[in-house]
């Protein structure tokens, strides 16, 4: 099946306006329709700049300099306001809590259909639908603040849902959140991509998980796009991301370290997950 | 271990007024001195309630916590923060000078030194986190993991026996991840006790020497890493997932008839790379 870009992006610098170098060098990119793609880079790599770029949010509202064109499901950003954005990119950040502002949790998701002029009785039906979708049922009336930290996480979730956007982006979203909050929200990024059909553009440090559910790994450094592929062709380049600072999946450190050491077969890929590294090192272990 | 601990909590129960909430429920736990401890449970599990017991924010409804053999109860707040120094997981919830340096001289001035050991307090903890470049930057204006750094630092200028660390890795890269490692390191290594609540499995599994993990405000695992990541009712009571290589572990011992090597007293279960490979490759030690 052919599938049609819905993020393009072509030769785009962005320059902040209070910084002297490009946080964003020369980003050519494309991502298609129904991708989960994660984006791997360092603190200050610009993974968040570039994410930021997806919603309009730069250059609209955003001081500094911007050369080249993102275009988001045909239509240049450039030329299009922020709150239209809005019904194409849902965005959640890594600190649930700042996106928060209502008194109830039905309240919240509200909010965004209000900005909409969408009618009362849509309205609820809707809301009903997205907190069902990120399993907030049953908690309409709670205080979002008294939610925990996947939870909080998931009513952002949701509340950019209700804009039915056909694509999610996802900057650090379970730095803030215990284990099952994690497990929560990585299972809701994967419902949102396999059964809606949203593309997921997520960055994220846990590169494990990232093996697991991705479809594509972009890697960012100093503002420049450095890998961008399958993950199994990503992390295969242990060496660069070594060198950059990046961590890979422990499984695959662990043939890294033995190619290293001469005791690895040639032609052999790395493994990038258990399921892989099972396969693969059960062959070593039985050589020996 | 047969000092006297540092910190002893017996039968400690704590139950919030409001809403009537019991937050722990009869805990004992012993910590000593130079251990590196790792904390974990999901969110309303106890932990934050009972480090707050450490450095005295809270006190208890019932039961006794002792610093050094004294009762907490008994001191002020003030004399608990020279002993047990709380670092933020949000640094913004703690700095708040102009410079880093003012931030550096804010502790030890509070605690009534002379100007001299100020001085002195602030120019060991910028080495000690290598901050010589940004003595003169405004703490809101480096970057977040730096911002962290000065967070410790400002509490190490107070120089308390006790560091609890309230996430100190997380929303941060490899890079500065492993600097953070290596300081707690060398904070046990100058005599220090660490407590990290934190959910990094490769800190927990890697770093620290001792695991405390919570659940429904009591502790239902306290022993060392490898033996909770063994545990698995433990691991699946509280829906802890370990780190890849220890998971590849479990599951290579489940498929094979033929189980990793024993690298430790729990069998099979491997918290590193390194360990990974040993285990595969070279065999049973012995």
């Amino acid at each position: 099946m052919e599938r049609s870009p819905q993020i393009e992006i072509s030769q785009l610098t962005f320059t902040y306006a209070t910084a002297e170098k490009p946080a964003l060098k020369n980003i050519n990119l494309t991502i298609y329709e129904g991708e989960y793609v994660a984006l791997l880079g360092l603190n200050g790599a610009g993974k968040t700049t570039l994410l930021l770029t997806l919603n309009g949010v730069i250059p609209h509202m955003v001081m500094g300099e911007m050369e080249g064109v993102v275009t988001i499901a045909g239509q240049d950003t450039d030329a299009m306001p922020v709150r239209e954005l809005a019904k194409t990119v849902g965005i959640v950040f890594d600190n649930p809590e700042f996106q928060l502002s209502q008194l109830t949790v039905a309240e919240e998701v509200a909010f965004g259909l209000e900005n909409l002029g969408v009618p009362q009785v849509e309205m609820h039906d809707t809301i009903h639908e997205v907190l069902g979708i990120v399993g907030l049922t049953g908690l309409h009336e709670r205080s979002p603040f008294a939610l925990s930290g996947g939870q909080q996480q998931r009513l952002a979730i949701a509340s950019a849902l209700v804009m039915r956007p056909k694509i999610f982006v996802m900057d650090e979203p379970t730095s803030n959140v215990d284990p099952i909050g994690k497990e929560e929200i990585f299972n809701v990024a994967r419902q949102l991509n396999q059964q809606h059909g949203m593309t997921v553009v997520i960055s994220e440090h846990e590169v494990e998980v990232m093996a697991e559910y991705a479809d594509r790994v972009i890697v960012i450094h100093e503002g420049e796009i450095v890998l961008n592929g399958h993950p199994k062709e990503v992390f295969q380049q242990v060496k660069l991301l070594k060198e950059i600072g990046l961590r890979v999946p422990q499984v695959t450190e662990m043939a890294y370290m033995l190619d290293v050491q001469g005791r690895w077969r040639t032609g052999d890929a790395y493994p990038i997950t258990v399921a892989e590294a099972l396969q693969v090192f059960g062959d070593y272990r039985s050589e020996q | 271990m047969t000092s006297t601990p540092l910190i002893t909590c017996d039968h400690l129960h704590h139950v919030y007024a409001r809403g009537n909430v019991t937050a722990l429920n009869k805990v004992n736990v012993a910590i000593h001195q130079q251990e590196i401890i790792g904390i974990i449970g999901q969110n309303g599990s106890g932990k934050t309630t009972l480090v707050k017991h450490f450095n005295g924010l809270l006190k208890p409804t019932s039961g006794r916590v002792l610093l050094d053999g004294q009762d907490t109860v008994k001191r002020h707040v003030q004399e608990l923060a020279a002993y047990v120094g709380y670092v933020f997981q949000n640094p913004n919830h703690q700095l708040f000078a102009k410079t880093v340096e003012e931030e550096l001289e804010f502790g030890p001035r509070n605690m009534g030194l002379s100007d001299e050991q100020v001085i002195e307090r602030r120019e060991k903890a910028i080495e000690f986190f290598g901050l010589q470049q940004y003595r003169s930057h405004h703490p809101y204006r480096i970057s977040f993991p730096l911002r962290k750094l000065v967070g410790m630092a400002s509490v190490y200028t107070m120089q308390p026996r006790v560091f609890i660390l309230d996430e100190p890795t997380t929303g941060q890269d490899n890079i500065t991840t492993r600097t953070v490692y290596r300081l707690i390191h060398r904070l046990r290594d100058e005599g220090k006790t660490v407590i990290c609540v934190s959910h990094d499995m490769i800190l927990l599994a890697e770093v620290v020497d001792r695991m405390i993990v919570m659940r429904n405000a009591q502790i239902i695992a306290d022993a060392t890493p490898r033996e909770v990541f063994a545990d698995s009712a433990v691991m699946q009571s509280t829906r802890i997932t370990p780190p890849q290589v220890t998971e590849f572990g479990v599951q290579y011992t489940q498929h094979r008839t033929r189980p990793l090597a024993d690298v430790g007293p729990a069998r099979t279960v491997v918290l590193s790379v390194q360990e990974a490979i040993d285990a595969l490759f070279i065999g049973p030690k012995g």
